[in-house]
């Protein structure tokens, strides 16, 4: 884990021996350029222009297109078509956003995308969670046979072979039902996120054994064990799961599009590319806008959560 | 002499050496845990596994919509695609789209970070910032970079305009136009990298630098031999993934380009939907896939294998 240095510090102790850490911490928190040529005069002022031209650059390139789209999107048609460049608008055009919701029936399509999203969420969490405690703690046999079978899938190209998941959606094998134009599509295949699966696996391999065995010997089962012990202790794992599911489905756009032949099914991404064609370039601004609103609110939410778990799942 | 093999047998009373206190391997644990397995088992077989071997069978079949639905055609669909004028450069521009992409979108965000983890400032501010892109949906960034590109009025132009510098057609370019694409694919996946990066970077000890600073190592020095040495394993994983991804380039072609201009940006996995929604060929897709994956697999293990000392 990243932050293990930090996290694992020892909070107790003489001031000497604290003040001892916090000089190892710093020590090993340092990157390429020295500590004493960074505190010197000319590595000062080096460290501050370089400081500034990073901050302006990541504005210019990662903060400014978003402001762009957004003030975009309240231009009035003869302003954006206009040659000449300009700021701001000329005019606020605030009916831009309320007239996408209202003619454009994004409700709709919000409310399609939630349930996908919503509903592989759900069913990920669930099922995912259960097969990596067992593969993790109950060790079956066959376990490290279906754990190699787990990795493949990790290296599978998904969107390659999306034509043949596809008309395996469309007849089911053995039951043979149809799942096209129905959220199933999107929950079932949501649920084989080889990724999400490791993480949790992995999680569940760093609790130490003795804490299930001391709850064997007060006579829990499984579900007590899952339910009272590890789902309390896995909740930070399981809400970076969590998002990284509902995101995935939220973004996805290859397989929805083959998958709902039904316009009034489209999830947000679909319908945003057909708006794009239809209406006019204010609102279609204004509607992309909004689709996006959801994921980057809930990214300044549990930013520390997201970004906490990407440097958890991927190193340590 | 059968009697001298007979295996030794420990005293009874003792436990065994491997049986864990909870009984671990009984028929009732193995029974509890496939409970627990099979219903993500059922979704990883039914959408991961079975998909990609079925692919190898469609491929050979002729697909059909009339009664008796798709039957056995041998290799009637190799022979469609290699009659197909879009099958060749679908490939080529695949390979382009990803080479491209190595140059441009590989090395900038293993830039970013090392570059972020030498800051003492603001670093959560940063990641929030750079890490952004990654949120919006990637078909609403695909629509907000067409814009952006769209000529005269669009952004780029009139800031290269308000600049007196040469304006370009971007994606209406067939020159440029799977550069335009890259860029838009390297803006929006940077911050994801970069993070991951920034994680590996801060996990170097500091003594490692150190040492190398008493050694007399240089600025480069200490970035080659220390930085760069010691996240080797992640910087190979995540080309590989990055190759594996981008050789799969979708997005951007079906939102922006449709393709074009002329074939200039049709990637193999356009042409797989192009097979699956316009020519109705799902055989003829199935068999482009597997030659898709087939690369990939072998892509994959040698890549893997040739590496594996590096980690």
């Amino acid at each position: 884990m990243a932050n293990a240095i930090f996290t694992t510090a020892p909070a107790r102790g003489t001031r000497r021996q604290r003040a001892s850490s916090r000089r190892l911490q710093l020590a090993s928190a340092r990157g390429i350029v020295s500590p004493i040529v960074l505190s010197s005069r000319r590595g000062k002022c080096v460290y501050w222009v370089v400081f500034g031209v990073a901050a302006l650059v990541c504005s210019a390139v990662f903060l400014f297109p978003m402001f762009w789209a957004v003030t975009g999107a309240l231009r009035s048609t003869t302003d954006l078509d206009s040659p000449t460049v300009s700021f701001l608008p000329h005019e606020w055009v605030f009916s831009n956003y309320s007239n996408a919701w209202s003619q454009l029936d994004l409700f709709q399509y919000f409310k399609n995308t939630v349930i996908q999203a919503g509903g592989a969420w759900v069913l990920e969490i669930v099922l995912l969670t259960l097969a990596g405690f067992a593969l993790s703690k109950l060790r079956p046999r066959f376990g490290a046979a279906l754990l190699g079978g787990f990795l493949v899938s990790m290296f599978i190209p998904g969107q390659a072979i999306v034509v043949s998941t596809y008309l395996v959606a469309k007849d089911l094998p053995f039951i043979h039902t149809n799942l096209l134009d129905n959220p199933v599509a999107i929950w079932l295949p949501a649920v084989a996120s080889a990724f999400n699966l490791f993480i949790l696996k992995r999680f569940f391999d760093q609790l130490p054994d003795e804490l299930l065995e001391a709850a064997d010997i007060d006579g829990a089962g499984v579900a007590r064990k899952l339910w009272s012990i590890v789902i309390p202790m896995a909740r930070p794992v399981m809400a970076v799961v969590s998002i990284f599911a509902f995101v995935a489905v939220w973004q996805s756009y290859l397989w929805p599009l083959m998958v709902f032949t039904d316009p009034n099914k489209y999830p947000l991404s679909v319908a945003v590319t057909q708006i794009s064609y239809s209406a006019p370039l204010n609102w279609s601004l204004a509607a992309d806008v909004l689709a996006s609103v959801p994921l980057l609110v809930m990214f300044v939410i549990f930013q520390r959560n997201i970004i906490g778990g990407l440097s958890g799942a991927t190193t340590g | 002499m059968a009697f001298a093999v007979a295996p030794v047998r420990p005293p009874k009373g003792l436990p065994r050496a491997q049986a864990g206190s909870s009984g671990r391997r009984s028929l009732s644990n193995n029974l509890k845990a496939y409970v627990l397995i099979i219903p993500a088992l059922v979704c990883f077989a039914l959408f991961s596994w079975y998909p990609t071997i079925k692919v190898f069978f469609l491929a050979f079949e002729k697909t059909s919509f009339s009664v008796g639905g798709n039957h056995f055609g041998g290799l009637v669909n190799y022979r469609t695609l290699m009659a197909d004028p879009q099958f060749w450069p679908a490939w080529r521009n695949t390979f382009a789209f990803t080479g491209i992409a190595l140059v441009i979108g590989f090395g900038l965000p293993f830039f970013v970070a090392v570059l972020l983890n030498e800051l003492r400032h603001m670093k959560q501010a940063f990641r929030v910032v750079i890490y952004l892109p990654v949120m919006i949906p990637p078909v609403v960034t695909d629509l907000l970079w067409k814009w952006f590109y769209t000529q005269p009025s669009g952004l780029f132009d009139q800031a290269l305009g308000a600049a007196h510098l040469p304006q370009s057609g971007w994606y209406q370019s067939s020159n440029v136009a799977l550069i335009s694409i890259v860029l838009i694919t390297t803006w929006a996946n940077m911050g994801g990298t970069a993070l991951i990066y920034l994680a590996a970077l801060q996990n170097i000890p500091g003594q490692l630098y150190e040492a190398a600073e008493l050694d007399g190592a240089s600025l480069w020095q200490r970035f080659r031999y220390v930085t760069v040495s010691q996240t080797r394993f992640v910087l190979l994983m995540l080309m590989l993934f990055q190759i594996i991804a981008t050789m799969q380039e979708f997005n951007e072609v079906n939102v922006i380009t449709g393709g074009g201009p002329g074939s200039s940006t049709i990637t193999v996995l356009y042409l797989i939907y192009k097979y699956f929604d316009q020519y109705y060929n799902y055989g003829g897709a199935c068999l482009l896939s597997a030659m898709l994956v087939v690369f990939l697999g072998i892509f994959s293990a040698s890549f893997l294998r040739l590496t594996r000392n590096h980690g």
